[in-house]
């Protein structure tokens, strides 16, 4: 199939909407499949030949963040002569309310359309306003796709109408692969943290006040941080007995954070709140580490009630004290949970997700049927007409 | 004076382009309607023919082939019934199917011989796809009767004469023998 992908956020920033595109480019590719990616593109230089610079981005506040995304007329007649252009088989749009070139792209296009929402937490203003706006192009989407329940639950019960939950996937065989993180003693009973250290709701808070009593069970435990971030106050508040089983790696790339799950023994996700799907929790299992997790909703389901991970209490120091010390002390544990972690990972490797991502798109338009582009009824689309050079 | 009419005259035109638009919608989602009860058929075809071969094949027992070939042969010659009793025929293919592979014992036997887990894994595809298809057009149907029961469209009789749009409720859960696999 001829697939176009639409991603609103910038290429050049890494982020969760913006991997889960090149992941799915990636795999579409590895299955046959020709794949144009249009995105915002900010630095053109080394760009893959199958993304297609959709114009500089620009930073907006949306939705109590800052987003890097372009729009405007230019914006719409890039959109518009990538459709005709590309004679796409499934126009597949990503964040459909995010206003960039995912909207523009629902605007201009007619056809078999699907697009996927990604965030779970959209303020009640946009998705209120979002509605009535983008009503007209919203109801061009044929097939609605949700990354977790919760997105779901966002798009059924604000915008209205129906999706298929299809997960996130992780590209299993990347955290498979051989090598283990130096930096990271192989001879002690090791933990792992990874993350933003200055963002509260990654509850690195959390693990270091269970420190202290994991110290005084398993003395000779290391406890690696993995992330970017101020370290300031966390680490000078830290207890000087400590600072020598604390060791910050700050922040490290893909590779080294597979090496770095592969390392260790137990890899710990104290999240306080605000995740909705956990894919760092699947990547863990991918890379065949125990995992011991919040007991978040997000991350219950994830680890199926604590089946193929380890649960604690959120934001219970003690508890979560108690589990590492149990974990750390009874290794047939941890490989069950490893064995466990296995299984479920398979469900959302790339290779099995993308059969439900490509049976969507078969199910979305007659055989034969093109993405074209469409100007009907439309008062902006028809004056953003301009002649093509 | 004139202000009355001025504000008289600027309300009609709005009221022009907003009926002009939501036409213009309602015209749209009939055709998603449309495009997507052709999917839906397309895959509802493919499913009863993977069930006619999976039946003359061999590899099933000689009563189960027997029953499925005579519902998928009826729920083929449905397509130009009324849209009732073809969703009673594709429900019955459904029905039929289930009773034939009911279980993992089951899929796993036939599963042995090629033929067999090429025709099971077309079938679970087929029938995937007739679950997304029925599941989108019936998202079609209620996005387009949402539009259609506002006041305005139901004033200027803004859909013509199109009949209410129906969705369509049939049988097509998965056999457990399939979806255990």
């Amino acid at each position: 199939m001829k697939i176009g992908l639409v991603c609103p956020y910038t290429w050049d920033t890494p982020g969760g909407v913006r991997s889960h595109v090149a992941d799915l480019a990636l795999t579409l590719q590895e299955h046959g499949h020709t794949v144009s990616v249009l995105a915002p593109v900010d630095d053109p230089v080394g760009l893959p030949t199958w993304v297609v610079d959709g114009g500089r981005a620009v930073a907006v506040p949306y939705n109590g963040a800052v987003a890097r995304m372009n729009f405007g007329v230019k914006a719409a007649n890039k959109v518009r002569r990538w459709v005709r252009e590309g004679e796409f088989d499934v126009l597949h749009i990503h964040e459909p309310l995010a206003p960039g070139l995912s909207l523009l792209a629902c605007w201009v296009a007619r056809g078999p359309i699907v697009a996927t929402w990604h965030s779970a937490h959209v303020r009640s203003r946009i998705l209120s306003a979002g509605y009535y706006i983008a009503q007209t192009a919203m109801e061009k989407v044929r097939g609605s796709i949700a990354v977790s329940e919760d997105a779901r639950r966002t798009l059924v019960a604000h915008v209205g109408g129906d999706a298929v939950l299809i997960p996130n996937g992780v590209r299993v065989a990347a955290f498979r692969a051989d090598g283990r993180l130096p930096q990271i003693a192989p001879d002690r009973p090791s933990i792992l943290f990874l993350g933003r250290i200055d963002e509260p709701r990654k509850g690195l808070d959390v693990l270091l006040a269970a420190i202290p009593a994991i110290i005084a069970a398993v003395p000779n435990v290391r406890v690696y941080v993995a992330g970017p971030g101020d370290l300031g106050d966390q680490y000078e508040n830290l207890d000087p007995a400590l600072v020598e089983s604390v060791i910050f790696l700050g922040r490290v790339s893909d590779e080294d954070k597979a090496r770095a799950l592969r390392s260790v023994d137990l890899y710990v996700a104290p999240h306080t709140g605000g995740e909705s799907f956990g894919i760092v929790l699947i990547e863990a299992m991918a890379a065949e580490t125990a995992v011991l997790a919040s007991d978040l909703p997000a991350f219950r389901r994830v680890l199926e009630d604590g089946k193929s991970g380890a649960l604690f209490a959120n934001e219970d120091a003690s508890d979560l004290a108690v589990q590492v010390v149990r974990l750390l002390g009874d290794g047939e544990a941890r490989d069950e949970l490893v064995i466990a972690g296995r299984a479920r990972v398979r469900e959302f490797d790339w290779d099995k997700v993308i059969d439900d991502v490509v049976a969507v798109y078969e199910s979305v338009g007659m055989p034969g049927e093109k993405v074209t582009t469409d100007l009907r009824g439309q008062i902006v689309g028809r004056l953003g007409i301009r002649p093509l050079s | 004076m004139i202000w009355l009419i001025a504000a008289l005259a600027v309300s009609l035109i709005v009221l022009g382009l907003y009926l002009s638009m939501t036409a213009g919608r309602i015209d749209r989602l009939h055709q998603r309607i449309e495009t997507s009860t052709l999917a839906l058929d397309a895959h509802l075809l493919r499913r009863s023919s993977i069930a006619i071969e999976l039946a003359t094949s061999g590899v099933l027992d000689p009563a189960s082939s027997l029953l499925i070939a005579d519902a998928a042969h009826l729920a083929r010659t449905s397509a130009d019934l009324d849209p009732v009793l073809k969703a009673q025929a594709e429900s019955d293919l459904t029905a039929a199917l289930d009773a034939s592979l009911s279980d993992l014992e089951e899929t796993a036997e036939i599963s042995e011989a090629e033929l067999g887990r090429e025709l099971l894994d077309e079938l679970d595809a087929a029938f995937r796809r007739v679950q997304l298809s029925r599941r989108f057009r019936n998202d079609a149907v209620r996005a387009c009767r949402q539009v259609r029961g506002q006041f305005l469209v139901r004033a200027f009789r803004l859909a013509g004469h199109t009949n209410w749009p129906q969705t369509w409720e049939l049988d097509d859960t998965m056999p457990q023998g399939l979806t255990g696999r």
